[in-house]
């Protein structure tokens, strides 16, 4: 996982509430096999239409939001089935930031698996987010996750936001759970020498 | 003998695999074997291959095509191309992370949970991981097994490890014996219909009590597949001398002094006595009948001898309406006797009842008879090592005489992932664990049996009560 730590992007603004993973990434592409290349189904039944067309009127189609790296959305954020293709839709697409005044327990959670930095903002502050986006021409913000600091470039916005200690050491090193325990190796070796000591018979 | 610090069979497993804990974060422990299949895999290996890791440990993991398979004569070929995709895709990552693979034509190969215990792979004592929620079966070993998600199945291959938070304990016990023609199935769907689909949520259970020793090792495995059913993060029941016995010679089991220094082991594997449990669950074995599911979930159980329930006699609104839903997905009436229930199918296999048991118990109801001309069936041994010993024992010859469909080993019609399925309002008497919509096939309906009652069931082509015939 590539670690993060000071970050700029451009906004987009997805201005609903309760997005659930379903529209996230439907069902039909959870049977693939593989854990990349979901970005272009990301939003698939809002993003085409039923002819398979694009549909140019979906938010995210404009023209001033192509490469944005920050999402900036509504409450209960991800909610609904655990998939974890979620994160890996938005994270392939582009996105590494996701603003929302709440998430799902679920969906927050998988975003830190997959290097992706969920950021839980006052609805007012949101809302100021999704009005300056839409209205300006391109609109930006910067994130020291370090300092837990978020602002744009006038710094008319500019707030800190709350992250959990061991969440933060982790997006910061690059560290997923896998990372997380490949830092304990030692402890691990131990363990296996000891049950190596019976054979790997016995569970020691 | 007085014990200061009596620990429970679940507490003994949990403290022997700590290899770290910290405050507030969940329990670093060490993953003794780790199972995995063609569905749940592929990502892992993905994830693996992207950020350049390895499989800790390719010799404590052991992969089995077993859900997307064909069952049919032969095998081949694979219709679905998803289906062949996966199949071949845990072939590539097994070739290239140095994974040993039971593919559908090796002679180990079956449903991965039939397979550890034939192999001998499953051992009390081990912690036990499979990208797959029946896990809970080699529990019956006085194993801690429980299934894991794909994110936690790339962390077992790249650390050997798992995190988890420590589960509760209960005891679930059963009192006394179970009534004659009572079997393991039956108990089971007993006990979820006791404690609820959510009764044993966040537990690790652990079964005791005379019904549940006196128990052959794989009617103990019928009884751990399904406590997930129940909710329960895993079953589990004390290793005895049926235990060992059943591990002597198996192919993977500990070998001579090995044996010894691991019988002795295993044996003191056992709850303490004064041991605490969370919760404590007591039933009296003269509750439990032969049991028929009748709904959309597992709970949702009737004896033999009674009727679908009304939704009218119940008070709680959430229930009535998970009734009238049920029922009608269902295509059933309520008061209806469940022995009236017409059938058109019958499955007879699934991690829950298709081993060498079952299939001896189902053989012997169909004996000399024939499957009712309105009903099709099928037997599909759990592994392709059960289906030799079936075959030993002339098993094939009476359920094809009787009109049954024999079939390779496999997953089959337990979910519909592969050929095998049913087809829409079809109604299937089936020996697997789960009744969900669709489980079986599109818009099927599935009633849960225990062997003997599904062949009985081919037989007469509706329910009928197997301590009757
Ligand atoms: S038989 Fe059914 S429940 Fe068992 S592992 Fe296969 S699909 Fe899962």
């Amino acid at each position: 996982m590539k670690p993060i730590n000071r970050h700029k992007g451009k906004v987009a603004p997805l201005d609903m509430v309760n997005v659930d993973t379903d529209q996230i990434i439907p069902k039909q592409f959870l049977k693939r096999i593989e854990r990349t290349g979901y970005g272009q189904f990301l939003f698939y039944d809002w993003r085409f239409n039923e002819d398979g067309s694009i549909n140019t009127s979906f938010i995210l189609k404009k023209e001033k939001y192509k490469n944005s790296s920050i999402l900036v959305t509504g409450d209960n954020f991800g909610s609904g089935s655990s998939r974890e293709h979620a994160p890996w839709a938005l994270g392939d697409y582009g996105f590494q930031i996701i603003i929302a005044p709440s998430f799902a327990d679920i969906f927050y959670n998988n975003c830190f698996q997959n290097g992706l930095l969920p950021i839980v903002l006052d609805k007012e502050i949101v809302k100021k987010i999704i009005n300056k986006t839409t209205n300006e021409n391109e609109f930006n913000l910067n994130i020291d996750l370090e300092s837990q600091m978020i602002w744009d470039d006038t710094e008319e916005i500019s707030i800190n936001f709350d992250i959990e200690e061991f969440r933060k050491y982790c997006l910061l090193n690059g560290l997923d759970d896998i990372g997380l325990t490949l830092n304990e190796e030692n402890k691990i070796k131990l363990f296996e020498n000891k049950r190596s000591k019976t054979g790997g018979v016995i569970s020691i | 003998m007085s014990n200061t610090n009596p620990k429970t069979l679940f507490e003994k497993i949990w403290e022997k695999h700590i290899v770290d804990e910290k405050e507030g974060q969940p329990t670093l422990l060490y993953v003794d074997l780790h199972m995995i299949h063609e569905v749940t895999s592929p990502q892992a290996f993905e994830g693996l291959r992207l950020s350049n890791r390895k499989v800790r440990r390719p010799d404590l993991t052991i992969a089995v095509a077993d859900h997307a398979i064909p069952t049919w004569k032969g095998r081949d070929p694979i219709s679905d191309p998803i289906a062949k995709q996966q199949v071949e895709t845990l072939s590539e990552n097994c070739k290239e992370f140095g994974v040993t693979l039971y593919d559908m034509y090796h002679k180990n190969q079956g449903i991965v949970h039939v397979i550890g215990p034939d192999l001998g792979l499953t051992q009390p004592g081990k912690i036990i991981v499979c990208g797959d929620s029946h896990t809970s079966t080699h529990g019956a070993f006085g194993a801690f097994a429980m299934g894991i998600g794909t994110s936690e199945v790339e962390h077992v291959l790249a650390t050997q490890t798992l995190r988890q938070f420590k589960p509760k304990t209960m005891n679930i016990n059963i009192n006394g014996n179970l009534p004659n023609g009572v079997t393991a199935k039956d108990l089971i769907l007993g006990i979820i219909k006791n404690i609820g689909i959510s009764g044993a949520v966040g537990h690790a259970i652990e079964y005791t009590g005379e019904a549940i020793t006196n128990l052959s090792m794989e009617g103990r495995m019928t009884v751990c597949n399904m406590s997930i059913e129940a909710g329960g993060r895993a079953g589990m029941i004390a290793p005895d001398d049926k235990t060992i016995n059943y591990l002597k010679n198996k192919p993977f089991a500990p070998k001579g002094d090995d044996f010894r220094i691991a019988t002795d082991e295993w044996l003191n594997l056992k709850t303490d006595q004064n041991a605490q449990y969370d919760t404590q669950i007591n039933i009296d074995g003269n509750e439990f009948e032969p049991f028929v599911t009748w709904g959309t979930n597992p709970g949702m159980v009737a004896p033999i001898t009674g009727k679908i329930p009304d939704p009218k006699n119940s008070q709680d609104e959430d229930e009535k309406s998970s009734i009238i839903k049920a029922l009608e997905y269902m295509g059933l009436k309520a008061n209806t006797n469940i022995q009236d229930i017409e059938i058109d199918k019958v499955f007879i296999g699934s991690c829950t009842n298709s081993r060498i048991e079952d299939l001896e118990a189902a053989a012997e109801v169909v004996k000399n008879k024939k499957v009712n001309s309105s009903v099709s069936a099928m037997v599909v041994p759990g592994s392709t090592l059960v289906k030799k010993i079936a075959e030993d024992k002339g098993l094939d010859k009476i359920f094809i005489e009787a009109g049954f469909e024999w079939r390779e080993a496999g997953c089959s019609m337990c979910l519909g992932m592969n050929p095998d399925i049913l087809s829409p309002k079809e109604r299937c008497a089936s020996t697997s664990n789960r009744n969900f919509e669709g489980r079986q096939g599109k818009d099927g309906r599935t009633h849960l049996v225990s062997p003997q009652m599904a062949a009985a069931a081919a037989i007469a082509g509706h329910f009928v009560d197997t301590r009757e015939i």
